[in-house]
């Protein structure tokens, strides 16, 4: 029992000051990747029942590594935007904050490891 | 935080099946949901027929009709029985919505009514709306404003006050708020769709002067954002309103002073 009256729990800590960006990123880059995902699956899919060198080939071409960076990085951003949505809606406390964290370093992590592979195959 | 199982002691269990009065109209089987704070007992749900033949059309009317007739300590708010107090607000045949405005002509089979979801029953069919109110308070509903006071009044445009129209006729029922999962989930921190409608209410009001500061308050990740468009609030709002475009409407003016 802490006597808090039903205004003070309303109010709780006020408003944060953030919210809209990360409402903004989620339109923009759901809005780019509805764009550049189409295209991408079509040149990705060109190289389909190819032998491994070509698809290495497709991937090295400049137009299709960049084409792959984009959908990598922000793929990536919008899931983890996306899932800190869904956690925030379903966990609370220290497990809301420790699964935030969790899925911005694993999106991190896999873009990371997907920069570094295209790179290898481009560069 | 997101539940989908109830606890132990809000578990509902079959009620009593209270005799059929010996009117001899036609008959209408009502199951209520019912809970008694006293006697420690978990929730029941309790059987009831009503004769339609000497009862209102509505579903308030044959609520009114077993406590006067059958069973007085059921228990439910009511006061205008026309959709003004927006006190009878329940959930019938699976929709919030206000007993005195819903016909029973509008439910197939049997009406069952059970408590606005998801919030502390204080009794039988009225949730506690404490937090509600609070929330509605915490937007600060009334005219804010800077400049001195006219003479005479704060002046509006025709064009600007239809601009309130679909947002000042709500009637505060917790309806909409009720019936949003996010709401459910996260009630404590989200404000919920009827305290939105009344934010926007204020903040496009052209006389009030209080804007920014007013979207300042709805800046967070929780108060506004936790609405999803889930459209639940538009679509069970008893007196057709909106809430869904309002809020849409805040995040569009959000965006606009952001970018
Ligand atoms: S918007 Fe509609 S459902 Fe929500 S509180 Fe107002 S009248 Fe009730
Ligand atoms: S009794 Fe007033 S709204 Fe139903």
């Amino acid at each position: 029992m802490r006597y808090l009256t039903a205004r003070k729990r309303a109010e709780g800590k006020g408003a944060s000051g953030t919210g809209t960006e990360h409402f903004w990123y989620m339109k923009m880059s759901g809005v780019g990747l509805a764009l550049i995902i189409p295209v991408f699956l079509v040149a990705f899919g060109r190289t389909l029942g190819a032998d491994r060198a070509g698809v290495l080939d497709s991937l090295a071409h400049p137009a299709m590594a960049i084409l792959t960076a984009l959908v990598l990085f922000f793929g990536l951003r919008h899931f983890a935007a996306g899932a800190q949505t869904m956690i925030e809606d379903y966990t609370h406390g220290s497990t809301r904050r420790g699964l935030i964290i969790a899925v911005t370093v694993l999106s991190y992590g896999m873009i990371a490891t997907g920069l570094f592979a295209l790179a290898k195959i481009a560069l | 935080m997101v539940q989908l199982t109830l606890p132990k002691n809000s578990r509902m269990v079959t009620g009593k099946t209270w005799p059929k009065p010996e009117t001899g109209g036609t008959m209408r089987k009502f199951q209520i949901y019912r809970w008694n704070p006293d006697d420690g007992n978990n929730p029941r749900v309790d059987t009831y027929f009503v004769d339609l033949d000497d009862c209102g059309p509505m579903v308030l009317d044959a609520l009114i009709y077993i406590k006067t007739k059958i069973d007085p300590t059921l228990t439910f708010r009511r006061s205008c029985r026309e959709g003004i107090c927006g006190s009878c607000a329940m959930n019938i045949d699976g929709i919030n919505t206000l007993a005195c405005i819903y016909g029973m002509d509008e439910i197939k089979g049997d009406v069952k009514i059970y408590p606005l979801p998801h919030m502390p029953v204080v009794k039988d069919l009225i949730p506690d709306l404490t937090h509600f109110y609070a929330q509605h308070a915490s937007i600060m509903p009334w005219l804010e404003t800077k400049t001195n006071r006219p003479a005479k009044e704060w002046r509006q445009s025709i064009e600007d006050r239809e601009k309130l129209d679909g947002l000042y006729e709500c009637v505060m029922c917790a309806s909409c708020s009720t019936s949003c999962p996010s709401y459910w989930w996260n009630g404590d921190k989200y404000l919920g769709p009827a305290a939105l409608l009344h934010a926007y209410r204020w903040i496009i009001d052209s006389r009030d002067e209080a804007t920014g500061e007013r979207l300042d308050d709805l800046e967070d990740p929780f108060k506004l954002y936790r609405c999803h468009t889930i459209m639940n609030c538009t679509k069970t709002c008893p007196k057709g309103l909106n809430p869904a475009k309002a809020i849409a409407e805040i995040k569009k003016m959000m965006v606009e002073r952001h970018v």
